[in-house]
């Protein structure tokens, strides 16, 4: 099932974008995830009609990408499902939020627009971020940021055996469903006659192999948790993308930069 | 039922995650104390089989369409709620973080609204008690259990999917992100998910089916340990269930239907923004193209937002957001140049690496 092919392709993508190497690459993984919840934080809390506002932060995704190399297009490429839902629930803002906010020359442009663009904005922005967190960093590093966040063990090393899985999962599935498919051509999903065998035969194949994966994973010594690779200290780097990023975001938060600078434009 | 970012205000969001991070404290420290290390693979396979299950769409009898499962209520009832809880937060941060479903600040809510309901209410108010319950004695034990195994599920699903519904209209409203008023986003929501939990709880009834037949230690509270009491009677069974069809039936769907759609709550059912008051309409006389939506229209224009914008002035909001737009097509300019510059240097970079 070529949606299933997609889902690991885009896996190994995510994979590959995330061992590459770059100035960003190379930050502590917790610097980046405290960044980037920053950053979402910040995008998120603007006004619903703040678009002038929101702008600005436009340059944080830029710039990282810029920065690390990861392509933005490719970023788009891979929210293209998810937009769609962001504007579902803003679409109805236009028709019920009427009155006319500002002109652009003679020409209306009511409230409702406004704050659904800066929806859109936020939505994008957001998603972005969390984009080039995860294409910067590898799993590996994610899950030793997390722990040095203090989440707990077992959170983390279920993420991490998780994550592993679900490609082996997904190449079981996917054999499985192109032998059905083949079996059962011109069929549309599968016959709810076989929902259950199907889903339950899964299930029981992996239980199984979890039973040896853990079996031959104890004879190598694991005792129910990770060492992750020891991170280097934290260094100045860190530190400072860390205090620059924040303080930015928070300055931007305050000061309507957009609007600024079209005051200097129009002295 | 993914939620992204935006859908949420920052304060919404944290209180969402404070909640889930609760709930997740308490899992992790129950699992702790079960103390079995053999748990942690066998919860990550099964967390990777839901992901993978929510790949595969089902056909839908009869509509054509197709749909997939979410998997709390399957999880909880092969891993027991607190594994459950922690596998499904695992699953939603993969899918979060690696494909972009459901934003990384709105996890907690997400976490919330897809597993809190279906791993501990799903769990503990309908899978439990009638699993341990009396219920279908008369049938013979193995045929007892398949059809409490079908109730159970089917009633978890579509129980904890209408809450969790729910939960995502509270908070986007509670968050003022959508212009979109509480009861016409109810009356979409609730049934659209009345369908999507029941065909979940169909699919999740066959597969722990399959798994009662095949492994039936698999699935929980199939079979009562010896010394173990039976905790759930005939007569609690009967009362969560009651409940849970007054919630259903009574509280949403009444919710949901006694209000009006849309268009007509923001005309007329607003009176903190005193339509009604202005307007001296009754519902009776609205139409989309009557002279009373014109009128309505017309008066709500000069009468309500209006005074908090008057735009000509250069003080007024409207004048900062045009000059706003100039300002952001400065920074589109500063942000091109950017692109530039790297890409500038990126080129020659390249070529020095090159040659």
């Amino acid at each position: 099932m070529d949606k299933m092919d997609r889902a690991l392709r885009e896996l190994g993508q995510m994979d590959e974008l995330a061992a590459g190497d770059s100035p960003v690459h190379r930050l502590s993984p917790w610097v980046k995830l405290l960044v980037t919840l920053g950053y979402i934080i910040a995008v998120v809390s603007f006004d619903k009609y703040a678009l002038s506002g929101l702008l600005p932060l436009i340059l944080y995704p830029l710039l990282v990408s810029q920065l690390s190399g990861v392509s933005l297009i490719l970023g788009l490429r891979k929210l293209r499902l998810v937009l769609p839902l962001v504007l579902a629930v803003g679409i109805f803002n236009p028709f019920l939020d009427r009155a006319p906010l500002l002109y652009l020359g003679s020409l209306p442009v009511s409230g409702g627009v406004v704050s659904m663009l800066t929806l859109l904005l936020k939505g994008l922005l957001s998603l972005l971020a969390s984009f080039l967190l995860v294409a910067t960093t590898p799993i590996d590093s994610l899950c030793a940021g997390l722990r040095k966040l203090r989440v707990p063990q077992t959170m983390v090393t279920l993420l991490l055996l998780t994550y592993r899985y679900v490609g082996v999962m997904m190449e079981e599935l996917a054999v499985m469903s192109r032998a059905y498919h083949l079996r059962a051509p011109g069929q549309k999903g599968i016959h709810y006659k076989a929902w259950g065998s199907f889903l339950g035969q899964l299930l029981l194949r992996s239980m199984d192999r979890a039973g040896e994966l853990y079996a031959s994973m104890r004879l190598r010594g694991f005792h129910g948790e990770f060492y992750y690779a020891p991170s280097r200290p934290c260094g100045g780097r860190d530190l400072a993308w860390l205090l620059l990023w924040l303080g930015a975001f928070a300055l931007l938060r305050l000061v309507d930069l957009g609007a600024l600078l079209g005051g200097l434009l129009r002295l | 039922m993914h939620m992204a970012d935006a859908l949420l205000a920052p304060g919404v969001a944290v209180g969402m995650a404070a909640a889930s991070a609760v709930a997740a404290g308490v899992s992790v420290w129950q699992l702790k104390k079960e103390d079995d290390p053999k748990r942690l693979p066998t919860m990550a396979v099964t967390a990777a089989l839901v992901f993978a299950g929510q790949m595969i769409n089902y056909t839908i009898p009869g509509t054509g369409s197709s749909g997939h499962i979410c998997g709390g209520m399957l999880l909880s009832a092969l891993l027991g709620p607190y594994a459950g809880f922690l596998s499904m937060i695992v699953v939603l941060a993969i899918q979060c973080f690696f494909f972009a479903d459901g934003g990384l600040m709105a996890l907690g809510a997400n976490v919330w609204n897809m597993a809190f309901y279906g791993c501990f209410v799903g769990y503990f108010l309908l899978w439990r008690p009638i699993l341990r319950g009396r219920l279908f004695s008369g049938m013979g034990a193995k045929a007892a259990g398949r059809a409490k195994i079908i109730l159970a599920s089917i009633l978890g699903c579509v129980v904890s999917l209408q809450l969790g519904a729910f939960s995502v209209v509270l908070e986007t409203s509670v968050s003022g992100i959508t212009e979109l008023p509480f009861g016409a986003f109810v009356a979409l929501m609730q049934p659209i998910h009345l369908a999507i939990g029941l065909v979940e709880g169909v699919v999740t009834a066959a597969v722990l089916l399959f798994v009662y037949e095949a492994r039936p230690e698999l699935v929980r509270d199939v079979t009562v340990r010896e010394g173990e009491k039976q905790k759930g009677s005939l007569r609690m069974t009967l009362v969560v269930l009651a409940l849970a069809a007054a919630v259903i039936g009574g509280g949403l769907s009444l919710l949901a239907s006694s209000n009006p759609d849309g268009l007509e709550w923001a005309l007329f059912g607003n009176s903190e923004a005193g339509y009604s008051e202005n307007m001296g309409l009754d519902e009776e006389s609205f139409g989309i193209e009557s002279e009373a939506a014109e009128r309505a229209g017309s008066i709500q224009e000069s009468s309500s937002f209006l005074p908090d914008y008057a735009f000509p002035d250069s003080d007024s909001p409207a004048g900062t957001t045009v000059s706003g737009l100039a300002g952001s097509a400065i920074v589109a300019a500063v942000a091109l140049l950017l692109c530039l510059v790297f890409g500038f240097f990126r080129k020659r970079k390249k070529a020095k690496a090159n040659g």
